[in-house]
């Protein structure tokens, strides 16, 4: 499977996201810098790490989401492609309107860095192939601007569609409705707030994030 | 030629910086804040020609998330 990582001036975990889909998938994504203007031909999932791009100024992801290879990346996710944002990622998606809205300040305010449990939402994504919905898995998280809003229309829509991909559950940043994260209408673009690339082997402390990379490779082929 | 942006927090989007700062006003003794809010000034030194257009579409585009934000422009 042909893949690539966009990265983001600031971006810190793009090399955890590299090596995190080349253990999976045996192959290494190209690494795509953010003036890039097209994707390598072929690509078939595109990953946006977490980090504080762009020093998280003005808003977390909003320069980033602005960034010319933004473009390559939504006509990527309109053709279909998967493209998975992780912490950063996720304020880069929400950002450049590619998910619905905004992750704010944890409610707490503080920095919040540990692992937690959450619930799988829908197992019919992509993505959460590899989970049963309603089952507790266990990733890191590590952000300060995870808090999750939206109207309740969107918030109501994004239930009854099945597209709240992961809740917590435990007290984590005050969310609305506990999401952790959320897919498009599509169901191929997925934010995510916790870590999956950094579970992914034992020595990481636990390996449920692998499970995310290997039900894309099964929905993509190798 | 001078533009000011105000960006604020949308009524019902919850504000924790707010609130701490709130909170950090009655430790001082302040009793008479009733709420904070907080928000950003932007300045923007604009080329001659720049329109008001142009600075909406900026707050559109970049300054502002309308999802969560509202925005108020005030030319010098």
């Amino acid at each position: 499977m042909k893949s690539a990582v966009i990265v983001f001036p600031g971006s810190n975990c793009d090399r955890d996201l590299a090596v995190a889909i080349e253990q999976v998938t045996g192959r290494a994504p190209a690494m795509v810098w953010h003036r890039e203007t097209e994707l390598p031909d072929g690509t078939a999932l595109v990953g946006l790490p977490g980090g504080f791009s762009y020093g998280d100024y003005l808003r977390t992801g909003a320069i980033s989401a602005r960034s010319p290879v933004m473009d390559a990346v939504a006509r990527a996710a309109a053709r279909g492609t998967p493209v998975l944002g992780v912490c950063n990622g996720f304020q880069v998606l929400t950002e450049a309107g590619l998910l619905p809205g905004a992750l704010m300040r944890n409610a707490g305010l503080n920095f919040v860095c540990r692992e937690v449990a959450l619930t799988v939402g829908s197992a019919a994504t992509a993505f959460t192939g590899g989970f049963e919905a309603g089952a507790t898995i266990r990733l890191p998280v590590a952000h300060h601007d995870g808090n999750y809003f939206a109207d309740d229309d969107t918030l109501d829509r994004l239930e009854g569609e099945g597209r709240i991909a992961f809740r917590y559950a435990e007290p984590v940043n005050g969310s609305a409705r506990d999401i952790a994260g959320i897919v498009s209408e599509r169901g191929n673009v997925l934010g995510m707030m916790p870590h999956p690339e950094r579970a992914v082997e034992p020595a990481h402390g636990g390996t449920d994030g692998r499970r995310l990379f290997e039900a894309l490779l099964e929905r993509v082929g190798a | 030629m001078k533009a000011r942006v105000f960006v604020t927090l949308k009524p019902g989007v919850l504000d924790p910086q707010g609130k701490a700062i709130h909170h950090a006003l009655e430790g001082l003794g302040f009793a008479g804040v009733n709420d904070v809010r907080a928000g950003k000034l932007i300045e923007l030194d604009l080329a001659d020609g720049t329109g008001d257009a142009d600075v909406e579409a900026m707050c559109q585009k970049l300054l502002a998330n309308t999802v969560i934000e509202n925005y108020r422009i005030e030319r010098l």
